[in-house]
């Protein structure tokens, strides 16, 4: 074993690449989440969106269509949760299995003749000046623009919640759908759009395993990262800035194992590689086990079907 | 303008008829999505949902019905408890590969003594091993309201990589001249799980989904217990002033959920499968979740949704070999089914009322 | 005077029921109009018309002389039209200013908003604080948060659903000021509730409804009271009969029962003691959101307290389930009757078999006996006069009277010992009403305790041998009802503990 192999600089720069699609995929679900609705079904838009961003970007050689394919298909995807859910009042965490099942099956239908391939190359940002800055430059001035995209995001939703009137109404439906109705705000329309937010982060967040970190494509290669994305939005107890942090946690455990993995530390590869779902469990058990915190953060109308009646 | 408009009761019309115009409307839908692939949209739905019954080579998928049927059946009957008193196990795949291990386990360290206790040993490992497994989402969920939903789903990955651990290091048949994958059970005559009538499917696990529709019917439509998860699932407050124990009830439905999978785990591992090997389990604990809602998690309901879903495998693989139809075409296919399940599932709470009155 | 809303001929119907029927009357500018009738005369869905959530089925409206329609809430506002809803419009875990700004077309930045929000509270007496969380809020605090975001809106018409449910009288006597003031600003005010002296007070004019007809318009003050009740009921009333208590021995007894809120937003008991006779009815009185969930919670079994805090015939309980409790005949049944009291989409038949398990003795060893639940049920039903196809009917198919009538039913023909009862005759017509009264009353006289928890005072003072109030989590000690002045009992629903220097 050669642990002196890691070396500190890259193992950041590969965290933030490691965190970027759990991060996009998290903070659309926070947004679902903060209108008052639980779609399970990440883990479905996201490999959704990771077939229709690589076929995409295949057929066009261009990357950023293929990111733009991705959110429109895991939009469109979420959309049927979104019908389902919203018009038709089916159970949440039913429809949003039913997501998750469907997409798996239609990304591999979808991908039966792209695998194998080598999609289009993004290029990295490569900030001339800042890049050359020892250390700091290759951790924080030399990622793809989509690294930089989702931490763009976590800021503007941080001010669209807290600093817009559109954020205002989002919550107030989240917390109280009843209310939001007698006061005239359209409960459905409101969460329709969250629900197509959340579908398109995922498909943005697929799209990045596909297009970048991977990148190829396989059957299934989304390997449980919905889910975990589903597990950040819970230990950032619905708060931008502390998804932001929980993704890019996530993401050092991910790259540390693999390095570690790749140093020949005595641990067969099996317990390393489970190692980052062990550590989401451990991490969901400690935040709610501190129970008032996170169960004041929680939406109150979380999951709850709305129907105005009379 | 279409609005929906909440019945006073129930309907059990619709309760009954809806599984049927789901799987009617999955079917139109399939075939576009079959016609879309470029394929004849009536010849694959016929070889999906006819051939295997009663098509030319009949014989031999009758009895794979049983075998694909028996897994989903005892895994989707110990979810629905569960569903019912909103207790969301989804990790049901994890348990069915931990139980699998486990029981494979006892069966290999007694090889190659034959004795007529190893078999049920092995059952009752399998079992205990889900039982286990499952345990953990249900005993941090009583103790620290962790969701039960993520914690089952998290551990199916972990279960996987035991799995794999497990074909490629400790299970390995040490006479297997490296190849990865247990020794196969079908040498084994002590520990296989063989057809008890030759050439029908009908092995143990199949026994025991029909012992377990049995029980669940007895429990949910007899006894209090059975009363008490429905109570749960529909009015949690009530249940808690109806003097229902919501831990135990969440431990009950993760534990015996979890024990019925690793149970169709080891019936499966030790027949079907003959070895422990890195892909032996095919997502049966995925196909499961919509087995239970397609029964409309009664358990009547389940044994013929896990039929149909064990036709739709079967017709799925002919489909493949005859028609090229792609295998995840199938898998869209099911997932398909269970979205218009739920869609149509509006009718029996809801009634439709066409017009222009606003129900605000 | 010229009339600021004409409303003609409106009305309503929902599958089943007509909610209001052909009904006009006039509303005038600066006047105060009370819109009175029982619980299910359609006043509800008549404020909701004119406040846009709903859509009359025909009829029309006019706002001073030009039609009037409003397509949703937020065109209601902009044509000068505001309302305070009855169960409050708001989000716990938003702020006040934000709760505010949530109700405006246009508001103002966060800042200037708080600032606005302060001034108009303090204008109209109603001191708010902008930053606080309206989870924190008393249930008068956050009906000042409703009203200041109707006023800063500067309506030509508040409509008030039952606005003093909630308060104790003192802070009746803060609205009432506040009212009077809008009123001398040329604000008209449609009132709505059903307690009569408070209208003959506050209103300029009424307008009764009756099962979605008008029966009258007419002037408050120079009505008497009973009339208007009868025109509100449409016959003479029952009144429950009452037999004096005589001192037996203790039933229940409470040692400083100390409980710690179970939700985010729910009350802590503090040091709550108190004992009731066989034979007598303990009526607790309060504000909503005082405790009265919580304490329902605790002496029913459903959340657990030290052993010792609650005894029954001098044995611990605290540490004992529902279950447990029934068994030694402590029977409860809790404000909420949709999937608290009783599971909405259960039949009567698994409603009875709920609570009745027990006493009724509906299965044996886990097994149960659906022929002996469903005689069980169906002898609730012909007792109570519950108004039901039959017992395999769903719970949330019967009117909130007869599913009152089924739960407290339920209850009672399981010969309780102890009952507990939160808000017995919330949301129920009059005549059922009083028949639960009744019942409650003869429970007692054949020697059971009963704890009766209610916001209805005048239902208290009608039944109580002696009465206490909750604030914020504490208990007063008790006193007995008979004589007890309207004033005292503010005093003591508003937190003074010691009588003795109310007296």
């Amino acid at each position: 074993m050669d642990l002196s192999s890691i070396s500190p600089t890259l193992l950041i720069a590969s965290l933030m690449v490691a965190a970027t699609p759990i991060l996009l995929a998290a903070i659309g679900e926070l947004i679902v989440e903060k209108a008052g609705v639980l779609n399970l079904g990440v883990e479905g838009m996201m490999i959704t969106g990771a077939i229709c961003g690589f076929a995409i970007a295949v057929e066009t050689g261009s990357p950023v269509i293929g990111f733009i394919a991705a959110a429109a298909g895991g939009a469109l995807l979420s959309l049927i949760f979104g019908v389902l859910t919203q018009y038709l009042l089916s159970n949440q965490v039913a429809t949003g299995l039913a997501l998750t099942l469907f997409g798996l099956g239609l990304s591999s239908l979808m991908g039966q003749s792209y695998v194998g391939i080598k999609p289009p190359q993004t290029n990295k940002l490569d900030i001339p000046v800042l890049s050359d800055i020892p250390v700091l430059g290759p951790i924080l001035f030399n990622h793809d623009i989509m690294v930089y995209f989702a931490l763009a995001l976590v800021v503007l939703v941080w001010l669209g919640l807290n600093r817009t009137r559109a954020g205002l109404v989002l919550r107030a439906v989240g917390e109280n759908h009843d209310a939001a109705h007698a006061l005239g705000y359209k409960v459905i329309r409101v969460r329709l759009l969250a629900i197509m937010f959340g579908g398109a982060c995922a498909g943005l967040g697929g799209a990045y395993l596909s297009l970048i970190r991977v990148p190829q494509w396989t059957e299934g290669m989304t390997a449980g990262a919905g889910w975990i994305a589903l597990a950040i939005v819970v230990f950032g107890a619905w708060r931008p800035f502390r998804v932001l942090l929980g993704a890019y946690l996530f993401g050092g455990v991910t790259v540390l194992q693999l390095n570690l993995q790749a140093a020949g530390l005595a641990i067969p590869v099996e317990y390393l590689s489970m190692s980052p779902y062990l550590i989401t469990i451990a991490v969901l058990v400690v935040m709610s086990a501190k129970r008032g915190r996170t169960s004041l953060a929680a939406p109150a109308s979380l999951g709850r079907i709305f129907h105005a009646s009379q | 303008m279409i609005a929906l408009e909440k019945r006073p009761t129930p309907s059990r019309f619709w309760t009954g008829i809806t599984p049927f115009l789901a799987v009617l409307a999955t079917m139109i839908a399939g075939g576009i999505m079959f016609a879309i692939l470029g394929k004849d949209p009536f010849a694959a739905i016929r070889t999906i949902f006819w051939d295997p019954v009663f098509g030319e080579f009949a014989f031999y998928y009758r009895s794979q019905l049983l075998v694909k049927a028996g897994p989903l059946i005892l895994i989707a009957i110990g979810l629905s408890l569960g569903f019912r008193a909103g207790v969301w196990n989804i990790g049901a795949e994890g348990q069915y590969i931990i139980g699998a291990i486990c029981g494979a386990a006892v069966g290999l360290a007694f090889y190659p003594t034959e004795s007529f206790l190893i078999f049920p040993a092995m059952v009752i490992a399998g079992g205990l091993g889900g039982f286990l497994w499952a345990m953990i989402p249900g005993i941090l969920k009583v103790k620290f309201q962790t969701n039960e939903i993520l914690v089952s789903l998290l551990l199916v990955y972990v279960a996987e990589a035991i799995l794999a651990s497990m074909a490629l290091g400790a299970l390995k048949n040490p006479d297997g001249a490296g190849f990865p994958g247990s020794r196969n059970f079908r040498s084994y005559p002590s520990a296989y799980n063989e057809d008890l009538i030759a050439n029908t499917g009908m092995h143990w696990g199949v026994v025991f989904a029909f012992i377990a529709v049995i029980f669940a019917y007895i429990l949910l439509s007899r006894h209090m217990l059975g009363f008490q998860i429905k109570l749960a699932g529909q009015a949690p407050r009530a249940a808690r002033f109806g003097g229902v124990n919501p831990d135990r009830l969440i431990l009950f439905c993760l534990g015996v959920s979890g024990m019925l999978a690793g149970l169709a785990g080891l019936f499966e591992v030790s027949g079907p499968a003959g070895q422990v090997s890195i892909d032996f389990n095919v997502g049966y604990g995925f196909t499961a979740i919509i087995v239970a809602f397609l029964g409309r998690l009664h358990p009547i309901g389940i044994l013929l949704a896990g039929l149909l879903m064990a036709l739709t495998y079967i017709g799925g693989e002919l489909a493949q070999s005859n028609l090229g139809l792609p295998a995840a075409a199938i898998q869209a296919f099911q997932g398909m089914l269970l979205f218009f399940l739920l869609a149509v599932d509006v009718l029996t709470n809801y009634r439709l009322r066409f017009g222009n009155r606003e129900v605000a | 005077m010229n009339a600021l809303l004409d409303l003609d001929g409106l009305t309503k119907a929902y599958p089943g029921v007509v909610a209001n029927d052909d009904v006009s009357f006039s509303i005038q500018e600066g006047e105060v109009h009370a819109l009175l009738g029982e619980n299910g005369a359609g006043k509800s869905t008549l404020v909701k018309m004119i406040y846009g959530l709903v859509k009359p089925d025909s009829g029309t409206m006019q706002l001073r002389g030009s039609s009037f329609a409003p397509p949703e809430p937020r065109a209601a506002r902009a044509s000068g039209v505001a309302m305070v809803f009855q169960h409050f419009s708001l989000f716990e875990a938003l702020d006040v200013a934000e709760n505010i700004a949530l109700g405006m077309e246009n508001p103002p930045a966060m800042r200037e908003l708080a600032a606005r929000i302060t001034e108009v509270s303090q204008n109209y007496g109603l001191p708010l604080d902008p930053s606080r969380l309206v989870g924190e809020l008393s249930a008068g605090e956050r009906q000042r948060v409703e009203i200041i975001r109707c006023l800063l809106q500067n309506p030509k018409l508040l409509i008030m659903d039952e606005p003093t449910s909630v308060l104790t009288p003192q802070e009746v006597e803060i609205l009432f000021k506040t009212l009077e003031t809008l009123k001398s600003e040329g604000t008209s005010i449609l009132y709505i509730s059903h307690k009569l002296e408070e209208i003959r007070r506050l209103c300029d004019s009424a307008t009764i409804l009756r099962l979605g007809k008008k029966v009258a318009t007419c002037n408050p003050r120079e009505e008497t009271a009973k009339a208007m009740a009868e025109m509100m009921v449409g016959s003479t009333l029952h009144q429950p009969e009452r037999k004096p208590h005589k001192t037996q021995e203790v039933a229940l007894q409470l040692h400083d029962l100390t409980l710690p809120a179970q939700s985010a937003f729910g009350t802590t008991l503090k040091n709550i003691s108190f004992s009731v006779q066989k034979g007598e009815i303990l009526g607790i009185g309060g504000v909503a959101g005082n405790g009265q969930d919580e304490l329902t919670a605790a002496l029913s079994g459903e959340a657990l307290s030290d052993a010792g805090a609650i005894e029954m015939h001098g044995k611990p309980i605290g540490q004992m389930g529902p279950n447990a409790r029934r068994e030694i005949g402590l029977l409860a049944a809790p404000e909420e009757r949709l999937g608290h009291a009783a599971a909405p989409d259960m039949s009567l038949i698994e409603n009875a078999l709920l609570t009745g398990d027990i006493r009724k003795g509906l299965s044996r060893r886990g097994f149960l006996n659906w022929p002996k639940a469903k005689a069980f049920a169906e002898n609730v039903i012909a007792e109570f006069d519950v108004r039901t196809p039959g017992p395999g009917n769903a719970a949330r198919a019967l009117s909130g009277g007869n599913l009152q009538k089924f739960v407290i039913g339920r209850e009672i023909l399981q010969a309780p010992e102890v009952l507990v009862i939160n808000q017995p005759t919330w949301g129920v017509d009059a005549a059922a009403a009083a028949d639960i009264r009744q019942a409650l009353l003869d429970l007692a006289a054949n020697g059971a305790a009963l704890v009766v928890i209610s916001q209805d005072l005048d239902e208290l003072m009608e039944i109580s041998d002696r009465f206490a109030a909750l604030n914020e989590g504490r208990l007063t000690e008790p006193v007995p009802a008979f004589g007890l002045s309207v004033e005292q009992i503010g005093l003591m629903m508003g937190g003074a503990h010691d009588l003795e220097a109310v007296q």
